[in-house]
């Protein structure tokens, strides 16, 4: 029996023939990553990073189960009596109803407002026969992506605050009250989910345009043959031609529904709206960087990423169904 | 045509909501750039902000620049957008390489290890208590290195190294180039079109920075542009008394709107095309 690479010398020495036989596929494992050790080595800094910033958060993650004390530090921090004790203060607090409906609304309307109005879009520019109008509108229509929020509330402060915004001297215009939008509980969500809308409107359109271009133009052509007009065509042709990957984004999106939108909330709400705007992120944040609870904001962090963890797994079952895969 | 009175009719249809689409895309921008030009006086005579005043003033802009908080945030902005990107981009490509490597031992494991990070997260709380830990709270750097990786964007470029041509590859290592000198001499030059699109993609993402600094920065010194901008809207009184009287809070603020957005806005037009491929790529890949 000769090792696996070791060559079938007759000149082999006994010595060496024992270190060779059995380890051998071991040997011959690290003989063989050795040789890729210049890209094991490109690896590190990455690997480095994903280690310290991304896995040992997750060890911290013990503090939710622990009385963490800033001065003790993770490690030496008392046990929580009970263990599940931040777990059990969120669940019976008033916050956790308000918190899970605000997370679950504002994500469900933004997940509609920013699906339909795409699709819709993205239909009128395969349907626009003149090239120039559609790039033009193309370019216009994703720029607001790129924006930042903290522009996009100012552009909604310009139409929508009560004392000089565009919208309520049009309203007073008309003989009606003024409304002050960003500080009514009946009003923030939609403003929020406008804004959100506004903003990703052009750049959500991508992904349907480019799935459009790829239907097959003889589908186009024998439905014209059969007298087809253009709207029949739109919907015996083109949305069934990309209905899996509506059903795809719209399922890998409900997978993330517990991601609100922790930066357009904070910039946007103020304490008027708490009642409306607050969502498990934002909450976190204010419990555990202002007022210093560090294991009860880690307990609802670590319910948000568990539950997180489990809709994003269901999704991706979900969406092997339509042929697509997360990974 | 049998079909010719809807085609004009779907047609004009089209046609007119796409102008919709481009003016309400565009027109709150110019409102909020009018506004800022807007003087008191016009604010009094208008009862509030019209889309075209009849008198313009650079006042808001010349009170926002004059005051230190605005050029020292620019300043910051601009460090974590070249040093962050700058960051992001070696860091991304040396991760990206070995992973476009189908034989490399262990590779999928890392693959793995890096996409179990964007199903789960320990979360702000524990997170924050590392970044605390290695000492980068209230440092320019807390912009900088939580934010050194983005698994999305390793996975598009190691997807674009993964289609190019082998051979090339494979008979540099033959003429005995090492590894780096294969990724510097033959693949990143290959990969211009990728590098540039994820290395924009960084770079706004570092220019739109708020996330870590609300988490990580509480020394007003640090602060970047973003948040600067939204402290004048939290707490438009006190930067009100510069140059006041004649300047209305309103006016100020959307002109700090227009200080963050104008560098966006400008190389938008030159960088659109890139950023539309990137997205495609990306999509390709999930």
């Amino acid at each position: 029996m000769t090792g696996v690479g070791a060559p079938p010398a007759p000149a082999q020495t006994p010595a060496q023939a024992v270190a060779a036989a059995p380890p051998a596929p071991r040997r011959a494992r690290w003989a063989r990553a050795w040789r890729f050790r210049s890209l094991y080595l490109m690896l590190l800094p990455g690997l480095i990073y994903f280690a310290v910033y991304k896995y040992a958060p997750m060890y911290g993650v013990i503090i939710a189960f622990k009385d963490y004390n800033l001065g003790l530090g993770i490690v030496a921090s008392p046990w929580a009596d009970p263990w599940f004790k931040y777990f059990d203060q969120f669940f019976s607090s008033p916050y956790f109803g308000q918190l899970m409906v605000n997370t679950f609304l504002i994500s469900a309307y933004k997940l509609f407002w920013g699906t339909v109005p795409c699709l819709v879009l993205a239909l009128l520019f395969n349907e626009c026969r003149v090239t120039w109008l559609r790039r033009w509108v193309q370019t216009i229509s994703y720029m607001p992506h790129f924006l930042s929020w903290v522009i996009v509330f100012g552009i909604t402060v310009a139409f929508v605050s009560q004392s000089t915004g565009l919208i309520n001297r049009g309203l007073e215009g008309l003989g009606a009250e003024p409304i002050g939008f960003l500080t009514s509980t009946d009003w923030f969500r939609t403003i929020l989910v406008g804004a959100d809308t506004w903003k990703d409107l052009g750049w959500g359109a991508i992904i349907y345009l480019a799935a459009m271009v790829g239907i097959d133009p003889e589908r186009y052509e024998a439905a014209r043959v059969d007298g087809a007009g253009r709207l029949r065509q739109i919907w015996h042709i083109t949305l069934p031609g990309i209905r899996n990957v509506i059903i795809l984004l719209f399922v890998l999106r409900l997978g993330n529904i517990l991601d609100a939108g922790f930066e357009q909330v904070y910039v946007f709400y103020n304490v008027q709206v708490y009642s409306v705007a607050d969502i498990i992120d934002t909450w976190v944040y204010r419990v555990g960087l202002e007022q210093l609870n560090f294991s009860l904001a880690a307990a609802v962090g670590l319910f948000k990423a568990v539950t997180g963890l489990v809709l994003i797994i269901l999704a991706n079952r979900l969406a092997k169904r339509w042929d697509g895969q997360l990974w | 045509m049998v079909t010719g009175r809807e085609d004009r009719i779907v047609n004009g249809v089209v046609y007119a909501l796409l102008l919709l689409v481009a003016v309400v895309s565009v027109f709150p921008l110019l409102f909020v750039l009018s506004a800022s030009l807007t003087p008191y006086s016009e604010v009094l005579r208008n009862g509030g902000y019209v889309v075209l005043p009849s008198e313009f003033t650079l006042d808001a802009y010349r009170a926002l620049l004059a005051e230190p908080a605005i050029p020292r945030a620019l300043g910051v902005t601009v460090f974590i957008t070249v040093v962050g990107t700058a960051i992001n981009m070696v860091l991304t490509t040396l991760m990206a390489y070995p992973l476009s490597r189908r034989e490399l031992p262990g590779r999928s494991a890392v693959l793995f290890m890096l996409l179990f990070t964007m199903m789960f997260s320990a979360g702000l709380i524990p997170t924050y208590l590392i970044v605390k830990a290695t000492g980068l709270v209230d440092t320019i750097w807390a912009m900088i290195i939580p934010s050194a990786v983005g698994v999305f964007n390793v996975l598009i470029m190691k997807t674009f190294f993964d289609h190019l041509p082998q051979e090339l590859i494979e008979s540099a290592r033959i003429d005995g180039a090492g590894e780096f000198r294969i990724l510097v001499r033959i693949v990143l030059p290959l990969a211009r079109p990728v590098m540039l699109t994820l290395g924009l993609f960084y770079a706004v993402g570092h220019w739109n920075e708020i996330f870590h600094a609300i988490l990580y920065i509480r020394d007003q010194d640090l602060y970047p542009l973003q948040i600067v901008v939204r402290n004048i809207f939290l707490r438009s009184q006190s930067i009100e008394n510069v140059d006041a009287a004649a300047l209305p809070t309103v006016t100020m603020q959307m002109a700090a709107v227009v200080i963050a957005a104008v560098p966006m806005i400008v190389i938008y037009p030159f960088i659109q095309k890139h950023f539309q491929k990137g997205v495609l790529l990306g999509s390709v890949k999930s």
